[in-house]
Formats: C-alpha cells, sequence, structure tokens
C-alpha cells in the first residue's frame, strides 16, 4: 500500500536555513545540509528546500547545499524558490535535486511547466501554488506571496495538470507561518480536482494537523517545517502519531 | 571492477551517480558515460531512466552504436546490467506512452499504463510503497519482505514470462516492480532514493 509522505521542509537564505512568520521576520537556524541529514536519517520521505529569497537574490548559493545534500540524502530532494526557466530547473537537477518546484514562473510562464516537464519528466515538475482565500475563492501570489494575480487557484491547478506536472505543492497563505492548521477547504477542492498527488502545505502547529490534512485535505503528502525545525516533534514522532491515527505511513 | 552507468540523455542522473559512489567508496570504479569502449569493457552496468519510454528509446537510439553495444553486453557476454525506473521499462518489446514504441526486447513484453481505476487512484504513483518479494533475487540479498521503496511511475512493465518478476507493489493494481531474468536485473523503483534499503540493493549489485 502506498504511504503518506511526511516532507520537512527547509526555508534557506543565502545558504542557510531560516523560517519565516507569514514569509517575513526570518530567524536563522542552522546549516541546511545538515538539518537535511537529520531530517533523512529521521525517516524523512522527502526533504524539501526552499530558496525564499531567491525571487530577489544572487541564489548560487542554493546549486551549493543542494550539491552537497544529494551527496548524503538518499531519499527525494525537492528544491524550489526562484525557478525562472528550463536552464533553472537543469541546472538544479544536475546538481542532485530530484524534483523542482515552480511558483511564480508557472503563473508568468506555464510554457516554462510544458516545456521542462516534456524535457525531464513529469515526475520531476512540482508546480508550488501559492493561495489566500479572497470570497468564496482562492487566488494565487507569486513571488514569494508579496504579489497576488487575482488568478482562481482552483483552474490554476487543473490547468498545471493539464500542462504536465507531476504533483501540486499547494500552500495557503493565510496559515503559513500562523500554526493554526492547514486550509482543509483549499487542499480538498484541489485535490478533488486533479488526478496529480496534492501536497499540504502552509499553518501545521502540531501533529493533528498533519492528520486533517491526509484525512480531510485528502493530500498525498504532508510538508511542515517549524514543529520540525525547532525541535517541537521530530519526525518519527510525526509518523508514530499518524500511524496510530490508522494513516498508512513508512515507518 | 568497473561499473558503468550509461549517461545517454535520459533525464537527471545525479542522485543515482552519487548513490552509486557512495556505496562503491574507493572499492570500485564507478564511471558515467556513454562511451561505447568503456561501456564494452565494464564488469557492471546500470542503466538508468527518467522521462518518457518513447524519449529515453529515442535517447538511446541517438547515441550511434550504443544499444548494439548493449546489446552485446547483456546478450552475447551476459554480463550483468541493472535498469532503474524507465531503465528497467526499456527491456520490454515495446512500450505505448507517448506512442508505440519499440524497446530493448531482452525479456519479452509491454510497458503500459497504470489502470487507476477511473481517476480512484493518483498518477504518477508517487512515494514510499511496500514490495512484495516473489522470487529470491540476488539483489534482494538482506533484503526484507515488505521493505518499503520509493516510487515515481504513471507506466508498468507487464512481462510475457511470469517468472521473471522478483518483487511487486500493491497500487491501484498488483504492479510488477521488480524483475531478475538471468544477468539482467531491473527495478522500477528508485533504489537510488529508497534510503538504507535501497543503498543495500545497488550494493548487492555491485556485489553480484
Amino acid at each position: 500500500m502506498l504511504k503518506n509522505r511526511i516532507i520537512p521542509c527547509l526555508d534557506v537564505k543565502n545558504g542557510r536555513v531560516v523560517k519565516g512568520i507569514n514569509f517575513v521576520d526570518l530567524q536563522d537556524a542552522g546549516d541546511p545540509v545538515e538539518q537535511a541529514k537529520i531530517y533523512s536519517d529521521g525517516g524523512a520521505d522527502e526533504i524539501c528546500f526552499l530558496d525564499i529569497t531567491a525571487s530577489n537574490e544572487n541564489r548560487d548559493t542554493i546549486y551549493d547545499v543542494v550539491e552537497k545534500t544529494s551527496k548524503k540524502c538518499f531519499v527525494p530532494l525537492t528544491v524550489g524558490g526562484g525557478v525562472r526557466s528550463v536552464d533553472d530547473i537543469n541546472k538544479l537537477l544536475n546538481c542532485g535535486a530530484d524534483k523542482v518546484s515552480i511558483n511564480t514562473a508557472a503563473v508568468q510562464n506555464p510554457e516554462v511547466v510544458i516545456v521542462s516537464s516534456k524535457k525531464f519528466g513529469s515526475q520531476c515538475i512540482v508546480v508550488a501554488i501559492d493561495a489566500k482565500k479572497s470570497g468564496d475563492k482562492w487566488e494565487i501570489f507569486t513571488h514569494g506571496g508579496r504579489n497576488n494575480t487575482g488568478i482562481d487557484a482552483i483552474e490554476f491547478a487543473k490547468k498545471m495538470e493539464d500542462s504536465g506536472a507531476g504533483e501540486l505543492l499547494v500552500t495557503s497563505m493565510d496559515r503559513d507561518g500562523t500554526q493554526v492548521g492547514y486550509d482543509i477547504d483549499l487542499m480538498s477542492k484541489i485535490s478533488s480536482m486533479v488526478n496529480i498527488p496534492v501536497i499540504a502545505s502552509g499553518g501545521v502547529g502540531n501533529l493533528d494537523h498533519l492528520v486533517d490534512g491526509i484525512k480531510l485535505g485528502n493530500a498525498s503528502a504532508v510538508l511542515a517545517a517549524s514543529i520540525f525545525h525547532y525541535g517541537k516533534h521530530s519526525v518519527k514522532e510525526a509518523k508514530e502519531y499518524l500511524d496510530s491515527k490508522g494513516i498508512p505511513v513508512r515507518i | 571492477m568497473n561499473v558503468t552507468i550509461v549517461d545517454y540523455n535520459s533525464g537527471n542522473i545525479s542522485s543515482v551517480i552519487n548513490s552509486f559512489k557512495e556505496v562503491a567508496k574507493d572499492k570500485v570504479n564507478i564511471e558515467v558515460t556513454s562511451d561505447l569502449d568503456k561501456i564494452k569493457s565494464s564488469d557492471k552496468v546500470v542503466l538508468p531512466g527518467q522521462g518518457s519510454f518513447k524519449s529515453c528509446v529515442d535517447a538511446l537510439n541517438n547515441i550511434d552504436g550504443l544499444s548494439d553495444t548493449l546489446n552485446e553486453f547483456v546478450i552475447n557476454n551476459k554480463k550483468p546490467l541493472l535498469g532503474i525506473c524507465v531503465g528497467l521499462q526499456m527491456f520490454a518489446d515495446v512500450g505505448y506512452e507517448e506512442t508505440e514504441t519499440k524497446g530493448l526486447g531482452w525479456i519479452s513484453g509491454k510497458v503500459s499504463k497504470i489502470d487507476n481505476q477511473n481517476g480512484k487512484y493518483k498518477l504518477p504513483h508517487i512515494g514510499w510503497n511496500e514490495i512484495n518479494i516473489v522470487k529470491d533475487s540476488k539483489i534482494f540479498k538482506d533484503i526484507e519482505n515488505n521493505s518499503h521503496m520509493y516510487f515515481v511511475h504513471s507506466y508498468e512493465f507487464v512481462p510475457k514470462d511470469k517468472n521473471v518478476i522478483s518483487a511487486t507493489t500493491d497500487y491501484s493494481s498488483n504492479i510488477v516492480c521488480s524483475v531478475e531474468k538471468e544477468n539482467i536485473f531491473g527495478t522500477q523503483f528508485h533504489p537510488e532514493k529508497s534510503d538504507k534499503f535501497g543503498l543495500k540493493i545497488i550494493d548487492n549489485f555491485i556485489n553480484l
């Protein structure tokens, strides 16, 4: 039986791990390579690096981080943040990323998703959707949550599936950093709309939130940062908890 | 000993390279090349593959003499080869991803889309799934039955002769996830991304 995945996410800035509250107020907290190794040794099903300020700054440091991590961690490694072109994707894959997540570029130029999924295979193309509730729908934000595009998130999710995305990483901008739980409505709506796996992200504050993301949000995988990063829970504890709630996990 | 990972522009192979180098340490020389003479003189060959069946077959055929060299290595010289993901799928006679495409024909059978029961199951089949070992395979030495391996694929290999199947996995149906036919080995899952058990499979292949 296929297991639900737990994916710790490390937000990286200038080669160092940070985790923001609503994408601002960053706190430095460690070396990404070491952190990733701790997670993979602890049973993380995948590791995710998000180069959070990459849209605006020199991002060459991430290549070095990815290269070092991929020589130490033998679970899938997803890297996102500031990925603009097919060439960026190629570089990250060559450094050892297994999947690349595309956010702003997928909105501005969906051709990147179409071309890259044909060139490298859908299995390595993750489209990251940052969505914020607006009335009775959700709208897509880009540039690390700074720009509102007004694009409907559910329709966009479907479009990305059709464009060749292998997975969708759905982040609720309202919840990110708040620790009050995933936006379950958003997750379940997108998950029911597409036939590719959905990774839930944004808002995890406790282990029940992970359970809800899978049971109520119908996510195939749950991504979280701060609950793992600041030592509140280990990945192992999270898996044991999910297992106790009847969710299939790899233990 | 020389183990060659065939680099034929079949997508991202850095993880395969990293994992083989990790396992090989300094004991075994890992080459990454499409050089025909180097492939001929290696002791073992790894055939990775990402993307579609068609894109991998096309990439293979784009390198003059590569498919003949692999044929000679595997069929005439009976030297060990490990196919990973689409690398395994290409063992088949034919694949149906994108369009009907001829495979290497080493293990009779076809590669077709996983039946996801009209959308009841998500595709690709992504994540960790248990393997049911159905036959003693040399690459499963010290691998427990029901170990978890990392999968990512939407197509499956359906061999004609079921005796070649060494492991299956359960998703929307029972999927062939590992084959062994004499000197030919293949895994649909990614040992290079399957943590310590995956590395053990790589170690077993290197030590055949």
